[in-house]
């Protein structure tokens, strides 16, 4: 294995969007300082040197012509994959994501399609405080017509991201700050990871953990502490969040009877209540314990690390939450 | 110049004031003592200092997310700042904003700002109020030459002249947003173009011109103070470091030969020489302001080194404000 190919998250978001834009020159990005500058975190790197300005674009500051660009040149026949370099900003372009992107096609009565993706980085853990730190994912699934995929690992990444650019629907695409310079296993050719498809990361039969983005290693690490006693933790990371792949969380959930849900977002209203609501209705005689949750408290992201550190969900909370979840006497 | 000997002091000893609260914070940057982002205000002192130092204590003023020399030139404590830079609970905001979020209410400093252009708004609200309550208050603006990029940023302008307000519009023309030139962003030069077309008087001055500055705020100021509604001024000006913390890292986006030229024009430096060729003031008072004031971030380093963190409990304290009694 040791001549594995390796290439860190960032790089396999470059890659993928580099072998899209060789394949198809429909294909066009546009963001800001993504250009000669190939994006504040590295994500768009060379390749306005390889495609040329007129197919990596450095636009104003102005997230929702940024949004709406995206939305026009898609819905008039191209691919463009737009920027907004933190998830926080897509406040500032909500009209053109949430009334225009998602529902074109349906209002249209299915006479526009948009080929459009949406990238941003998102989660906390860096200082960046309330406006640069936020986790809201959930928002968007809320909204029909949006697709929403949140890779844990950079083989994921390029095959999601490849997805994304290839699918015929809006999608948004969110990379974790704190997961940028990880590195893992990255085939060079170009492949894709069916949206909606999640990946067990881990098989267990004690607990099923449900977690995404960041979370994964942190559930992953609490999974592997508590192997040591001999509970065997499932962990299960969805990758896309909207569709869902509920369908292996239900069974997951009917094998193992405990489910632990984890996100970094706000706990309230979060995908966690969405994930346990599909659990208790599709698997309810099969659950020995209430479904979990384990998310952020109900506050913005405070700058402090002396605060932020007990506000992102760790390794060592999951741990409990599992515990917890294993305290209940099983039918 | 117009401007009285003591008001040149006065206008000097913000621009030092955040000149050494600047480096210091780049200086424990770069040797890791601070968490978080950091967007350094050096090089730009001239038009904090200059539009501040045209307000009162109770004008409000909105900033951006290189807020801190908005909120010195208001009159910003050092100690709080700097403990506030440090996340610590003694701190402007109990640790909780930071670099990105640093305010006074007591000041009218309503705010550095992590969305560029969301300032803007906020002091279109601010002087609304100012107006409703008539009481001669008005509001400030700051804002980057990217900020007049953003939608934001035009529907505050447009409101602020339809509704006849009591505001300023401080644009800070550095040439750049991030590491993109702003010819790149828009096919105008001059951000003061705009003025036009919201229909209100806009003047460019030379941003590294402490005096200039004031002289174009005053005027702004009086008439907004005096019922002639919005202006907008825009001042060409610098940042001496990088967009974020003080070392270029990876692209030069500007060079070498740029950074220089606009550094000879440093805007202390440049003052100081004229203060002592007019004859107002001699080298030795400047000696010694920067003496003292130097004295005072040493100790402001000191006091939010020694302040505690916050405990962590305060992560659900002020999300809302708690019912004080039902009016
Ligand atoms: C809505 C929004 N988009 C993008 C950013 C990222 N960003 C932070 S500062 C900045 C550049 C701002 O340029 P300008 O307004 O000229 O201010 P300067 O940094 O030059 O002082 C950008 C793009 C942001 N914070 N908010
Ligand atoms: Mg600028």
């Amino acid at each position: 294995m040791s001549d594995e190919r390796k290439l860190p998250y960032v790089m396999a978001f470059n890659e993928a969007v580099s072998q899209a834009m060789e394949a198809d020159p429909s294909v066009f990005c546009a963001g800001e300082d993504i250009g000669a500058f190939g994006g504040v975190f590295g994500t768009f790197g060379g390749l306005q040197a390889k495609f040329g300005a007129d197919r990596v674009v450095d636009t104003p500051i102005s997230e929702q012509a940024i949004v709406g660009l995206g939305v026009g040149a898609a819905a008039t026949g191209l691919r463009p994959i737009v920027d907004l370099m933190f998830m926080d900003f897509i406040c500032v372009a909500m009209d053109q994501i949430v009334n225009q992107a998602a529902k074109l096609k349906y209002m249209f009565g299915g006479e526009a399609t948009l080929p459009l993706t949406i990238t941003t980085a998102g989660g906390g853990g860096l200082s960046a405080a309330a406006q640069h730190s936020q986790s809201l994912e959930a928002i968007l699934c809320h909204i029909p017509g949006l697709k929403v995929v949140y890779p844990s690992t950079p083989y994921d990444m390029k095959g999601l991201m490849t997805a994304c650019i290839s699918e015929d629907n809006p999608t948004v695409m969110v990379k974790h700050k704190r997961l940028l310079g990880m590195t893992g296993h990255v085939p060079a050719e170009r492949y894709e990871i069916p949206l909606g498809k999640a990946n067990i990361v881990r098989a267990g039969k004690d607990v099923t953990v449900v977690a995404y983005g960041r979370m994964v290693h942190e559930s992953v690490a609490a999974a592997e502490k508590l192997a040591a006693e001999g509970i065997e933790c499932e962990v299960i990371d969805p990758r896309t969040l909207q569709p869902l792949d509920t369908e292996t969380i239900v069974e997951s959930a009917k094998r193992t009877n405990r489910v632990l849900v984890v996100h970094e977002a706000v706990r309230f209203g979060g995908l966690g209540a969405e994930i346990a609501a599909q659990i208790q209705e599709q698997a309810f005689d099969y659950l020995d314990a209430p479904v979990g949750r384990i998310g952020a408290p109900f506050s913005p992201v405070p700058f402090s690390p002396a605060l932020e550190q007990h506000y992102i969900p760790d390794a060592k909370a999951i741990e409990a939450g599992i515990r917890e979840a294993l305290l209940r006497v099983g039918a | 110049m117009s401007i009285s000997p003591d008001k040149q002091f006065d206008l000097h000893r913000r621009m030092v004031r955040i000149r050494l609260f600047e480096e210091a914070a780049g200086r424990l940057a770069e040797a890791n003592r601070l968490p978080g982002f950091l967007h350094l205000y050096v090089g730009e002192e001239a038009v904090a200092s200059g539009v501040c130092g045209a307000l009162n204590d109770d004008d409000h003023i909105t900033s951006t997310h290189r807020g801190h020399g908005h909120l010195v030139a208001k009159g910003g404590d050092f100690n709080r700042m700097m403990a506030e830079l440090m996340g610590k609970a003694t701190g402007y905001c109990k640790g909780k904003g930071g670099s990105m979020h640093i305010s006074d209410l007591s000041l009218g400093m309503l705010g550095a700002n992590g969305i560029v252009g969301a300032g803007s708004p906020i002091a279109v609200g601010a002087a609304f109020a100012n107006k409703y309550r008539k009481q001669g208050q008005v509001a400030v603006a700051f804002f980057g030459d990217g900020a007049t990029n953003i939608g934001a940023f035009h529907e505050a302008a447009n409101m602020a002249c339809a509704l006849h307000l009591p505001i300023v519009f401080a644009c800070e023309n550095n040439e750049y947003g991030e590491f993109t030139p702003r010819d790149k962003t828009m096919a105008i030069t001059d951000i003061v173009d705009r003025a036009a077309g919201y229909g209100m008087p806009g003047v460019i001055v030379d941003g590294m011109d402490v005096i200039a500055v004031h002289e174009a705020a005053l005027e702004a100021v009086e008439r907004a103070r005096t019922g002639g509604g919005p202006s907008l001024i825009e001042a060409k000006t610098y940042r001496f470091y990088n967009h974020h913390g003080v070392q270029n890292l990876g692209l030069k986006y500007r060079s070498d030969d740029e950074v220089a030229r606009w550094k000879e024009r440093d805007p202390i430096f440049t003052l100081e020489d004229r203060m002592v060729e007019n004859k107002v003031a001699t080298r030795q008072q400047f000696e010694d302001i920067w003496t003292q004031l130097r004295n005072d971030i040493d100790n402001a380093i000191k006091f939010a080194e020694e302040s505690p963190v916050p405990a962590p409990d305060q992560v659900l304290v002020d999300v809302y404000t708690q019912k004080a009694g039902a009016r």
